[in-house]
């Protein structure tokens, strides 16, 4: 059995300027220790598509479809049973490392409030296993860090600590939302690893939400695409890197930027993100595709499988995308 | 810490004294005189009671031996009206009533005040929240020289049951209106205040990570959105404190609790120099002592903060 299957997950929210659509029928499905990249440009969805799963949704958000963890439907359960899953199945990981640990509490005690919320640990053990837990991440001198403020530590020392807190309890998924967009490169490289260190340590699934294509190759196994809400193409990341089947994917492949071939100005992909209140009747990215013909503008294409448990949801032939 | 806080009080003692320098002058520049009546006083009567009163030397010399009094004995001279009784009489006698309705006061603004703004904010956008605000807003707009009378006679005149003046030596039915009418804009404010900075708190991102570890509401109200959000309600506090300690001349004359609200307004049509001086010095030392305590909350706080 899958340990998650998203089916038909919409994620929308109520604003004065009307409906903001930021999930539209996402469909993802994710083994036990699986690694999963989702890609694609800030306000594509990915985030809110993570917030969605774990009904972490601001108030103004709703969310349709389902969403299945080991068999259970966990869409929009009561806040309760929800406190179940978050942490002690479901943990994540936010983009922001500076702002994402409380400024006013100890570290030491925002860890060890987890495992004595879920397990019942006493505050003693639940520190003990909180200063374990630094150490695993790398955490120097880690036992007299439990009293220090989040503020006495750089942005990669957060990052960290937020790991070693999200995997307090095990859980068998980790959603990781761009936890390197804050950092800068050499630390990025470290947390990644410490990303890809975790997932064969713990046995964990991992969820990594990235813009930046850079970081995904050696992380995780597969590749999803998304934008506007919805998949453009999911695949094996060697399938979808080599061999990208959707024109998005081969714009964003070709707008990072490489030190092996002379540039003189940064690929881009012409246009603007889509806006999510008024998304065009067919495909969200036929106003910017290269290939856009007639019935893109009109009707989604469908999510097809094709070669070897690959998906890719576009109109034009495949071997166009080239 | 503690050097932090000898600094501050050793600071003090200059605020203090340009304090007294600056209002010394003012006072010396205003036109009028404490002796002065509609029939007038024959210049050899005047004469003699500003020879009295030291009001007859020149400016440095009134204003160094003014300073010399406070400094070695702690006097703070006579009152220019109240003939007979000195500013540390006046003081002594009134300090403690406002002390008594105003410390009462701020504890009823709080707790109302801190309790409304953060359940209104806690439940955004409902019914609670209308009412909250409904009432705070009420109250802000009702000024107390408009709300002590209804109180009077409502509580007083149709219910009787409550005094409508009086203090007594500060028994408690005596105490009730003077404290609803006196708290209620405050809390009206600390409401605002609470409702709007918890608002903000739990939008930030450390109260998602606290969601997100699945903790539930209540624990990350009091746990993690409290404090930080008590940030900004502490800076209103210290100076709020003050002005309710010191009392309101409102209270005083509608409710004739004898405070020293009364002085503050009376003192200076009178240009009583004497009480009006006393009480900016006692208004000016808490205002001072109240800061340093709510620069001392916020390192308590804020672990960012270390003196």
């Amino acid at each position: 059995m899958a340990l998650l299957d998203v089916t038909d997950l919409s994620v929308s929210f109520d604003t004065p300027d009307g409906q903001v659509h930021a999930v539209n029928g996402m469909s993802l499905t994710l083994d036990p220790g699986d690694s999963l990249a989702i890609v694609g440009e800030s306000g594509s969805g990915k985030t809110q598509l993570a917030f969605g799963i774990l009904g972490l949704l601001a108030k103004n958000g709703t969310s349709r479809g389902s969403v299945k963890f080991n068999g259970q439907e966990i869409l929009n359960l009561p806040e309760a049973q929800l406190n179940k899953i978050r942490a002690n199945e479901i943990a994540m990981i936010f983009q922001d490392p500076m702002t994402s640990l409380n400024p006013y509490m100890r570290v030491g005690e925002q860890m060890a409030e987890v495992l004595m919320l879920h397990q019942g640990t006493s505050k003693r053990d639940a520190l003990e296993d909180s200063a374990k837990m630094l150490d695993a991440v790398r955490i120097p001198d880690a036992r007299s860090r439990l009293r220090m403020y989040p503020h006495e530590f750089s942005g990669g020392m957060r990052q960290r600590i937020m790991a070693a807190m999200a995997l307090l309890c095990r859980p068998k998924l980790l959603i990781a939302d761009e936890p390197t967009t804050a950092l800068d490169v050499t630390v990025q490289n470290q947390i990644m690893e410490l990303m890809a260190d975790i997932q064969r340590d713990f046995g964990t699934a991992l969820i990594l939400i990235t813009h930046d294509l850079g970081i995904v190759a050696g992380t995780c196994a597969e590749t999803l695409v998304m934008y506007g809400g919805q998949v453009m193409e999911h695949g094996t990341t060697d399938d979808v890197f080599e061999a990208p089947s959707h024109p998005y994917t081969l714009g964003l492949l070709k707008a990072v930027p490489r030190l092996d071939v002379p540039q003189d100005a940064l690929q881009t992909i012409p246009g603007d993100p889509p806006d999510l209140t008024a998304l065009p009747p067919g495909c969200p990215f036929s106003p910017r595709c290269p290939l856009s013909h007639e019935p893109c503008k009109r009707t989604m294409p469908p999510l097809e499988a094709f070669g070897s448990g690959r998906f890719r949801a576009c109109h034009a032939p495949r071997e166009d995308v080239a | 810490m503690l050097t932090f806080i000898l600094k501050r009080l050793l600071i003090a003692i200059p605020v203090l004294l340009i304090l007294i320098v600056g209002t010394f002058v003012l006072m010396y520049t205003a036109p009028g005189s404490p002796f002065a009546t509609e029939r007038g006083i024959p210049p050899a009567v005047l004469a003699n009671l500003e020879a009295q009163y030291g009001l007859d030397q020149p400016f440095i010399v009134q204003i160094w031996r003014y300073i010399v009094g406070i400094v070695t004995e702690f006097d703070f001279g006579p009152s220019f009206i109240y003939r007979d009784q000195d500013v540390n009489d006046l003081i002594g006698q009134g300090f403690p009533v406002t002390l008594t309705y105003g410390v009462w006061s701020f504890l009823v603004a709080v707790l109302v005040g801190g309790t409304l703004g953060i359940l209104a904010a806690v439940r955004h956008n409902t019914w609670l929240d209308y009412l909250a605000v409904g009432i705070s807003i009420g109250a802000q707009v009702l000024p107390n020289f408009v709300l002590a009378p209804i109180l009077v006679l409502v509580f007083t005149l149709w219910l009787g049951w409550l005094p409508g003046g009086g203090w007594q030596g500060g028994q408690w039915e005596y105490v009730i209106l003077p404290v609803i009418a006196l708290s209620t804009s405050f809390m009206a404010s600390i409401a605002r205040i609470s409702r709007a900075s918890m608002l903000e708190v739990l939008t930030s991102n450390f109260i998602r990570t606290a969601r997100a570890k699945g903790l539930p509401m209540r624990r990350v109200i009091f746990r993690h959105a409290l404090k930080p959000a008590l940030l900004p309600v502490i800076s209103y506090l210290g100076p709020a404190f003050v002005g309710m300690i010191t009392g309101s001349v409102v209270i005083d004359i509608y409710f004739s609790t004898g405070g020293i609200g009364q002085f503050f307004v009376a003192s200076a049509l009178n240009r009583d120099y004497g009480v009006m001086m006393g009480i900016t010095v006692l208004l000016g030392a808490l205002t001072v002592l109240f800061n340093l305590v709510v620069d001392i909350l916020y390192a308590w706080i804020d672990p960012k903060i270390r003196y």
